[in-house]
């Protein structure tokens, strides 16, 4: 199912993204050169926060991703602003909180992740609740790379070639019931793998496990998507391997990683940052730059793409995320100021 | 043993050279681009946590001449406070050109409508005021003043643990360690009886602050 790649995509040529070999040899010649080393010791906090207080030095060999057939799906990329984030970012600035708080920690901390033998049970109010392992999830469905505009809350923001498939598929396919208004959603929880959920504090005040939710008509709206991958690899554990939600008119927390249970309910369910801050985090979380976050503007965003430190744009943040047209109308009785 | 003139020479070289190394590595992790997927922000926590790092090694000399009776210790403190105003500009003018990169605009719209950038802002002036005034000559013609002024670095390590709590959104240990750092120091100075002297002269700062803003209106 190879398919070539076409229109948005001839934009980007290969050397646009730097190859993972190369990457990674940067950080091996600096740790010859003791640079790391030293530089780390005078800067620990710095350099990635408190966890690396916890964190031995030696660093875990890097998790391997596997190449994943899949077709490419360009219907989306009208809506795109602005090229592909290159990959060795994508995977170097991630918000896991499983892993350690700073943006860095999920990619140091995160390679050893068990991701096979994996469980994702779909049950709730379902006419055949399922349960698929690992390699269900690479291959019931026919695989879909997607590009999508995705936010951060904390206004930075990506653009990432997603391989999986839409959630509404999944949802078709257990077949969701009468009573089902909500989907629910969790993730691992595995404090011997994840350090963040030994303790609260370690893991940002989040009471683990992560959980995340949708109305049904969100989840089934075709841009929601489960991702197995990124940039044609299976994801790496830093973001939210083996599977992922993502949806990506809502900011960046909605998109809830390593994903264990599917549930399918008749009410609203708890999800984990308005729990932390009821005030700052809503349930819908929809990308607005009308309505600030308690503690800063969200009406721009840094973009974060290729190039290096003096290319940095920021850009104006657009409703939803650029997909107005298409989910708008999910909400379009609803005040987006009270119900943020 | 006692710190003679030329040791405190070697000592300042020493302390110069803590101040500067870390700018080098920060340098040199953005050069290779191994500050992250994004370096601004790499830089901007970089360069608060190297101000604060300052600031609590500032506040940390006095004690330390004092118990070790080193008296000639405490003319490295404007030194290294000189290097908290350092990292402090890097801080600020990174949040100014590479995060928001020069919108005039928006910089004041944040200063003004996020608390944590308010408080960090106000710690940024007072702090600038006493870099301008560490000058010897300028000391001097201040008289009893100067020591008033220069007591608001108290005021500035409150404000600055405030900023910096505030700014995260939920990872809480690192910020609230400088917060336990900065009240044991305060404390060792309420321990020596000055509490009553701090408290009026940071009370009576507020109130010079105030009168001259009232006449200013």
């Amino acid at each position: 199912m190879n398919i070539k790649k076409t229109a948005a995509w001839d934009k980007f040529k290969d050397s646009d993204i730097t190859p993972e070999e190369v990457y990674r040899d940067r950080r091996r010649i600096l740790k010859q050169m003791g640079f790391v080393g030293a530089g780390a010791l005078l800067s620990s906090h710095a350099n990635a926060g408190v966890f690396d207080l916890f964190s031995d030095d030696k660093k875990k060999a890097a998790f391997l991703t596997q190449t994943l057939p899949f077709a490419k799906q360009a219907q989306y990329d009208h809506l795109l602003y602005g090229s592909l984030t290159p990959e060795s970012k994508i995977i170097s600035h991630n918000n896991f909180y499983e892993f350690g708080t700073s943006k860095t920690d999920p990619e140091e901390n995160a390679q050893g992740l068990k991701v096979d033998p994996w469980k994702l049970v779909i049950d709730g109010e379902v006419d055949n609740p399922m349960t698929l392992d690992y390699d269900d999830l690479l291959k019931l469905f026919p695989l879909q790379e997607r590009a999508y505009n995705f936010r951060c809350v904390e206004a930075w923001s990506m653009v990432i070639p997603w391989v999986g498939f839409s959630l509404a598929s999944l949802l078709k396919k257990v077949g969701v019931n009468s009573n089902a208004k909500y989907v629910a959603f969790e993730t691992l929880y595995d404090p011997e793998q994840m350090p963040g959920q030994r303790s609260r504090y370690a893991g940002g005040g989040i009471n683990y496990p992560y959980v995340e939710g949708l109305t049904l008509a969100e989840a089934m709206n075709d841009l929601t998507f489960m991702s197995v991958g990124l940039y044609g690899k299976t994801l790496p554990p830093q973001n939210g391997a083996p599977i992922r939600l993502v949806v990506p008119w809502k900011y960046g927390f909605k998109s809830i990683k390593s994903v264990v249970r599917i549930r399918l309910t008749d009410k609203q369910p708890p999800t984990s940052w308005n729990q932390l801050a009821a005030s700052e985090y809503g349930f819908y979380a929809n990308v607005n730059p009308d309505v600030d976050h308690p503690r800063w503007s969200q009406a721009s965003e840094r973009r974060i793409a290729e190039g290096g430190l003096f290319s940095a744009k920021r850009i104006p943040t657009l409703p939803f995320n650029g997909y107005g047209d298409i989910v708008a109308d999910l909400y379009k009785d609803m005040d987006l100021k009270k119900f943020y | 043993m006692r710190l003679t003139s030329r040791s405190l020479f070697w000592l300042k070289c020493v302390f110069h050279l803590i101040g500067l190394v870390p700018i080098g590595y920060l340098l040199l992790k953005v050069m290779t681009d191994n500050a992250g997927g994004d370096p601004v922000q790499y830089i901007i926590h970089f360069t608060g946590i190297g101000a604060l790092n300052a600031l609590i090694a500032t506040l940390l000399i006095s004690p330390i001449a004092k118990h070790f009776k080193q008296g000639l210790l405490l003319q490295t403190r404007r030194l290294v406070g000189l290097y908290v105003f350092a990292y402090a500009s890097l801080h600020v003018l990174a949040f100014f050109s590479l995060d928001l990169l020069f919108a005039w605009s928006l910089f004041f719209d944040e200063v003004l409508k996020r608390p944590y950038i308010l408080v960090g802002a106000a710690a940024y002036i007072l702090l600038a005021s006493l870099a301008v005034t560490s000058l010897n000559s300028i000391r001097r013609k201040m008289g009893r003043k100067w020591q008033v002024l220069h007591n608001g670095v108290y005021l500035i390590g409150i404000l600055a643990v405030i900023h910096f709590y505030w700014s995260v959104k939920s990872e809480i240990i690192e910020p609230s360690l400088y917060i336990l750092a900065l009240v044991i120091l305060l404390g060792l100075r309420f321990k020596q009886g000055k509490a009553k002297s701090i408290t009026s002269k940071l009370l009576k700062l507020f109130m010079f602050s105030t009168k001259r803003k009232q006449s200013s209106n």
